[in-house]
C-alpha cells in the first residue's frame, strides 16, 4: 500500500536533513522552480488534496483565493493540534520535521509567500527546538533565504509558539494570537486568503496537509488523485485511540472501511469485548453506534454516516463505557475552551456540564435529556465560530443513539424518578 | 524587581528579528514564556516591563496573560506536572491514575506540594492519544502510565 507520510517514519535520525535528503528529501524544489507558481496551484488543485485540519476545504482552491498582487502575503501553518483524540500533527512534527518545511517552500513558491510560520501548541516547547534546528539547517544549505537555489524566490519560515488555547487552532483566533491578542475568533468574511496576518492575503494549512505536497510535486497529482474514492483522494493519517489492542497513527487510504482501522490496524477491541461506540473524526464529530463500523472512511462516507472525518481521530469505545461519562467529559473540554466571545457557546457549555453533570450523578431527570436536546437545537449554527457546533456533536449524538445509557443512570440512581 | 535575564536578553532579539518591525506586538506571547520559564510565573512587574518592550500597557499584557492556561500569575512548584484527562485518556484509566498521583504527592489537583516540589494540574488533551494515559511533567511528554511508571519518574526527580 502506498505510504505519503509515514513511509521513512521509523528510519533513524530522519529529523536530520543527511537521512532526510538520503530518503530523497527535497528532490521536488527542482522540479518545482522548473515550472511557474500558478502551474503548482494547478497541480494541487488537480491531485484533489484536501485539508487535513478538520474542515477538508480543497486545498489548491485555497491557494487559488489568495487576492490578486496583493503583497506581502503569509503562510501560517496550523500546528496547534489540540482536538482530542488527535496526535497525528506531532508525529510528523517530532520525527519529519524536514517534510513539513518542505512543504512549506513548495506553497510558498506557488502562492509568492515570503514569510511562513508555524504555529505550535505551547506544549510542543521541546518540539519547537526540533523544527528550529532542522530550519537552521536548511538555512545553511540555501533552501531557505534570499534568492533560494537562483531563482530569485526568497522566503523564511519561523516557529511561533502558542501557550494553551483550544481555540488558537481556529484559524482567525490563530491569527489574532499570532498578532499579539487574546485568541478570539475573528468575523468571516473577510476571509484569511483576502485579509489574513497582518490584514494581508494569508495561506493556513495544516501540518499534515502540507506534509502531502512533495509527494505530489515529486510523483504527478494524477497517482494521487488515483487514490481513495470519487470526491475523498490520496492517504490520510489516522490517530486511533482508546480501547484497542495497539493505539497508534495508521496511514490509510480514503475510503478503507473503519472496521480495517479498528480490527485489523488497531489489532482489535482489548480483551476482546465488545465495540459499543467510536468516534471518527474527533470529539468534535458525531457519535457513532458499532453497527456503523463498516463505514469506508473518507469525508462522504462518514458524513452519510452521519458524523465527520474532521482531523481524523477515530477513539474506540467498548460495552464497558457509559456514553453519558464520555459525553459529560468532552463537554467540560469545549466549557473550559470555550472563549467566552459569544454567548450561546459560552452560557451553553456550561449549562450543558451542569445538567450532564447531574445526570452522571444520579440527580438526573427526563426533563433534564429533554433541556439537553433544547439547548443543542439553541446553540447549533448559532454560535460565532465552530467550536459552539462542536460542543454540540457529543451532546447531541449520544443522546440520539444512546438514549439507553441516559435511562440507566435516571432510573437506577434515582429513587422515585422511573424515567417518567 | 523583574528583570530579564542576558540569556533572555539575547532570546528577545533573535525573537522580535521574526516578525515584521511595526508588528512586534507579536512577540507578546514569546517574551510571556519566556518569562514565565525565567521566573516559573509572571508577576505584575514582568508584565510592566513586557508593555514596556512592545510598547502597549501593563493592562492589555495583563489581559493577553489572563487568556492562555499556559501562563501562571503565582510560584509553581519546581516540577510541573501536566495530567491529561481528557477522553483517550480517560478511556484507559487517566482519572484513576490522576487520583493516585493526589494521594501519592498529598495534594488536590491545582496544588502545589508543601516542600513546593511539585505542582499538579488536570489538563486537556495533549496529543498524545495514541499513548493514553499521558502526562507532561515540565518539557517530556510521558505516555502509556501506570502506577509504577508514575512512581519511576516522579521519585527520579530532584
Ligand atoms: C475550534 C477549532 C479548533 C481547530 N483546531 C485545529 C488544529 O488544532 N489544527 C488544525 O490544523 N486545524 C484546526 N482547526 C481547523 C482550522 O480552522 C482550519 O480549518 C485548518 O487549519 C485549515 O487547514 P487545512 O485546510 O489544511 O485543513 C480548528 C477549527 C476549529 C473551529
Ligand atoms: S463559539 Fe465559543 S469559542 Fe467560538 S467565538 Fe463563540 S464563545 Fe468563542
Ligand atoms: S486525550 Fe489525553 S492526550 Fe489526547
Amino acid at each position: 500500500m502506498t505510504q505519503i507520510l509515514l513511509k521513512n517514519i521509523d528510519r533513524e535520525g530522519l529529523h536530520t536533513l543527511k537521512v532526510y535528503e538520503e530518503q530523497g528529501g527535497y528532490q521536488s524544489l527542482k522540479k518545482a522552480f522548473e515550472k511557474k507558481p500558478e502551474e503548482i496551484i494547478e497541480m494541487v488543485k488537480a491531485s484533489g488534496l484536501r485539508g487535513r485540519g478538520g474542515a477538508g476545504f480543497p486545498t489548491g482552491l485555497k491557494w487559488s483565493f489568495l487576492a490578486k498582487d496583493v503583497f506581502p502575503r503569509y503562510l501560517c501553518c496550523n500546528a496547534d493540534e489540540s482536538e482530542p483524540g488527535t496526535c497525528k500533527d506531532r508525529l510528523l512534527l517530532e520525527k519529519n520535521p524536514h517534510m513539513l518545511i518542505e512543504g512549506m517552500i513548495l506553497c510558498s513558491y506557488a502562492c509568492r509567500i515570503e514569510i511562513g510560520y508555524i504555529y505550535l501548541r505551547g506544549e510542543f516547547y521541546h518540539i519547537d527546538a526540533v523544527i528550529e534546528k532542522a530550519l537552521d539547517e536548511v538555512r545553511q544549505k540555501g533552501y531557505l533565504g534570499k534568492n533560494i537555489m537562483g531563482t530569485g524566490f526568497n522566503l523564511e519560515i519561523h516557529t511561533h509558539l502558542g501557550a494553551g488555547a483550544y481555540i488558537c487552532g481556529e484559524e482567525s483566533a490563530l491569527l489574532n494570537s499570532l498578532e499579539g491578542m487574546r485568541g478570539e475568533p475573528r468575523s468571516k468574511p473577510p476571509f484569511p486568503a483576502v485579509e489574513g496576518l497582518y490584514s494581508k492575503p494569508t495561506v493556513i494549512n495544516n501540518v499534515e496537509t502540507l506534509c502531502v505536497i512533495p509527494w505530489i510535486v515529486n510523483e504527478g497529482p494524477e497517482k494521487h488523485a488515483a487514490m481513495g474514492t470519487e470526491k475523498s483522494k490520496g492517504t490520510k493519517l489516522v490517530s486511533v485511540s482508546g480501547h484497542v489492542k495497539k493505539p497508534g497513527n495508521y496511514e490509510i487510504v480514503l475510503g478503507t472501511p473503519t472496521s480495517e482501522l479498528i480490527y485489523n490496524m488497531a489489532g482489535g477491541i482489548r480483551d476482546d469485548n465488545k465495540l459499543k461506540a467510536f468516534i471518527p473524526g474527533g470529539s468534535s464529530a458525531n457519535i457513532l453506534p458499532a453497527d456503523k463500523v463498516d463505514v469506508p472512511y473518507d469525508y462522504e462516507a462518514i458524513a452519510e454516516a452521519g458524523s465527520m472525518l474532521g482531523s481524523g481521530a477515530l477513539i474506540v469505545m467498548d460495552h464497558t463505557v457509559n456514553i453519558v461519562e464520555s459525553a459529560l467529559r468532552m463537554t467540560y473540554f469545549y466549557m473550559h475552551e470555550s472563549c467566552g466571545k459569544c454567548t450561546p457557546c459560552r452560557e451553553g457549555t456550561r449549562w450543558m456540564w451542569q445538567l450532564l453533570t447531574d445526570i452522571q450523578n444520579g440527580e438526573g431527570s427526563n426533563e433534564q435529556v429533554e433541556k439537553l436536546e433544547d439547548i443543542c437545537d439553541n446553540m447549533s449554527f448559532k454560535c460565532f465560530c465552530a467550536l459552539g457546533d462542536a460542543a454540540v456533536a457529543p451532546v447531541a449524538s449520544s443522546i440520539m443513539h444512546f438514549r439507553s445509557d441516559y435511562d440507566e443512570l435516571i432510573k437506577k440512581l434515582t429513587p422515585g424518578v422511573t424515567g417518567v | 524587581m523583574f528583570a530579564f535575564s542576558k540569556t533572555a536578553e539575547e532570546q528577545i532579539e533573535n525573537i522580535l528579528k521574526k516578525y515584521p518591525e511595526k508588528k512586534k506586538l507579536s512577540a507578546i506571547l514569546p517574551l510571556l514564556t519566556l518569562t514565565q520559564r525565567q521566573e516559573g510565573y509572571v508577576s505584575p512587574e514582568a508584565m510592566i516591563e513586557i508593555g514596556k518592550r512592545l510598547d502597549c500597557s501593563p493592562a492589555y499584557v495583563q489581559s493577553v496573560c489572563s487568556f492562555y492556561t499556559m501562563y501562571y500569575t503565582h510560584p509553581v512548584g519546581k516540577h510541573l506536572i501536566l495530567f491529561c484527562h481528557n477522553i483517550s485518556c480517560q478511556l484507559n484509566g487517566a482519572d484513576d491514575l490522576l487520583k493516585y498521583t493526589e494521594d501519592k504527592l498529598n495534594v488536590k489537583v491545582g496544588e502545589t506540594t508543601e516542600d513546593k516540589k511539585f505542582t499538579l494540574h488536570r489538563e486537556e488533551c495533549l496529543a498524545a492519544c495514541c499513548g493514553a494515559p499521558m502526562m507532561r511533567v515540565n518539557d517530556t511528554y510521558y505516555e502509556n502510565l501506570t502506577r509504577e511508571r508514575i512512581d519511576h519518574i516522579l521519585d527520579s526527580l530532584d
